[in-house]
């Protein structure tokens, strides 16, 4: 009994190429159930063998919080109230960037040896690194509303900002991960050079300290690190309850935007290439 | 798995030569090459780390060898038919493979195709350890370009045809290497491809599993399918292709009946 697939036959021209960037976009949005593929793979295998499974989410950065708080508090004395808000906000943001842009990079040579052989459209790899980061941090987020409830902060009108700050630190880390995959695949040590980046990077910035303890002289050296503008626009209405800066926002959108377009650029010029590399 | 499919394609051979079954003449090209060229770029030393790279490119020191895997290919394949591909080791056969599946596009030249490749890939790349059958079937068919409807439709077939029976739902650790080789074979072949590409030997499981896949391939190409065969086996293409090419250092030195192409091959190759 023949089953033939219903869908038409597909035709493939190779001389027929538009536009790279757009072309990338209509394939990914035909292979959206792949998407979904990956995406509930990685939260699934993640877990599989413990008891708790994805309750593991929200569990871990509670538990990191009480540590962290016991830990700086009162070793470090810095004089912060609601410093485990303060700290944890922070903390989500920089480990949705961290993981997101390191699982681009090997979602991408764990697909290597398929690129081999069949035809998938290689940014599949870094958007479901970002599908995995956002429902990662998305669950983690009831965490922080305990602890902020536990801390006495209830929150304000600004938190209905928050899901903007989330697109934006997005499209800046999918465009951060799309480099670096392109990176990865040419030379493979970029993998472990990003790691030492990451580490210096993630003390660089006020994450688990607050700006003012850095000299007012060296403040102004904090406006070069484009992280800091979304750790500003994600925690002030956080933390603060206030309305982000203007300017911030701006800065932030601007950086997400250019970003994206130089990532997504750089990738599907190099697309092509992968299959002779990875 | 060869073995098994060579078998199944001179069953279908002699079946057509005795009129049983006969196969409407091959019309409309599914496949075509225009002069095209795949260049490799090869960095003279293997330039593996960014540190080295940056070193060697302020140097100006980053030479590079170039070479053509294929060089001016020009060919058409027709719906329906069996097409061998032979030559050499490093003749171009396996990127000749990979510009029809798309996972290689051409340096120069234009490659068009109409209709969905199945590869026969390494059986199982794709699956994950920690996953269920099910789950499985379901990662790996989307991996090859099949839609959630798709696959829920194959789904029964699919367990059937992979002999899971119970086991759908035990994770993939737990199955032993021939479940997994079955289930690979029976995902990537669920849906009748328009075009096959088989070029490299397969085992898949025990002897009756072996009869299974070849009576499937069989009968893709009873329903119409195209064959593309790569092998270093002239007589393996003689015996079961209608038309064969044969490469040689990337260009095309013969295209033509099978059993004209593998003749030339033997004496001057």
């Amino acid at each position: 009994m023949p089953f033939y697939m219903q869908s038409s036959p597909e035709i493939y021209d190779s001389s027929d190429r538009k536009l790279i960037l757009l072309d990338e976009v209509r394939e990914l949005v035909r292979y959206r159930d792949l998407l979904f593929q990956l995406i509930s793979r990685n939260l699934k295998t993640r877990y599989k063998r413990s008891v708790l499974g994805i309750v593991w989410t929200m569990v871990h950065p509670l538990m990191m919080m009480i540590v962290l708080t016991l830990a700086f508090s009162h070793v470090w004395r810095i004089e912060l109230p609601n410093f485990s808000v303060y700290v944890l906000s922070g903390l989500l943001l920089w480990n949705f960037f961290s993981q997101t842009t390191n699982s681009a990079m090997s979602e991408l040579l764990w697909g290597g040896r398929l690129l081999h052989r069949i035809y998938i459209p290689k940014g599949v790899f870094a958007v479901t690194a970002l599908g995995t980061g956002l429902v990662n941090l998305c669950l983690s987020l009831p965490a922080l509303f305990i602890i902020m409830l536990a801390n006495g902060l209830t929150p304000r009108a600004p938190i209905i900002f928050v899901p903007v700050a989330i697109l934006l630190v997005s499209m800046f880390t999918l465009g951060c991960g799309l480099l670096l995959s392109t990176l990865v695949v040419f030379f493979a040590d970029t993998y472990e050079m990003f790691q030492i980046v990451l580490l210096s990077w993630f003390y660089l910035q006020p994450i688990m300290y607050p700006i003012w303890i850095i000299p007012e002289s060296y403040r102004w050296l904090f406006a070069f690190n484009p992280m800091s503008y979304f750790l500003t626009i994600f925690r002030t209405p956080i933390y603060d309850g206030l309305w982000p800066p203007a300017q911030d926002v701006a800065i932030a959108a601007a950086l997400a935007v250019s970003v994206l377009t130089l990532g997504w650029w750089v990738f599907t010029r190099k697309a092509d290439q992968f299959a002779y590399y990875v | 798995m060869r073995d098994a499919m060579i078998k199944g394609l001179e069953n279908a051979e002699e079946r057509r030569e005795t009129g049983e079954n006969r196969q409407p003449q091959p019309a409309a090209a599914v496949i075509r090459l225009e002069d095209v060229a795949v260049r490799y770029r090869v960095a003279h030393e293997q330039i593996r780390t960014l540190k080295e790279y940056a070193i060697r490119a302020l140097k100006r020191r980053v030479t590079y060898n170039e070479f053509y895997a294929l060089d001016g290919v020009s060919l058409e394949v027709y719906a329906g038919e069996v097409f061998g591909v032979v030559g050499r080791n490093g003749a171009g056969k396996s990127t000749l493979l990979r510009l029809i599946a798309q996972v290689m596009r051409p340096t120069r030249g234009r490659v068009w195709r109409k209709g969905r490749v199945a590869p026969l890939l390494e059986l199982g790349a794709g699956f994950h350890d920690e996953l269920t059958g099910r789950e499985n079937i379901f990662l790996n068919g989307a991996l090859i370009g099949y839609t959630r409807a798709e696959i829920l439709r194959l789904f029964d077939e699919i367990v059937e045809f992979a002999e899971l029976g119970n086991f759908i739902d035990t994770p993939l650790r737990n199955l032993s290497s021939g479940m997994t080789a079955r289930l690979g074979f029976a995902v990537a072949t669920a849906a009748h491809p328009d075009i096959l590409i088989v070029d490299e030997v397969l085992s898949v499981g025990d002897e009756r599993f072996k009869q299974k896949c070849t009576s499937r391939i069989e009968s893709f190409r009873r329903n119409g399918a195209t064959i593309l065969l790569v092998s270093h086996s002239a007589d393996l293409v003689k015996s079961i292709c209608n038309r064969a090419v044969w490469l040689e250092r990337g260009k095309v030195r013969a295209i033509d009946r099978a059993a004209e192409v593998v003749q030339m091959y033997e004496q001057q190759g």
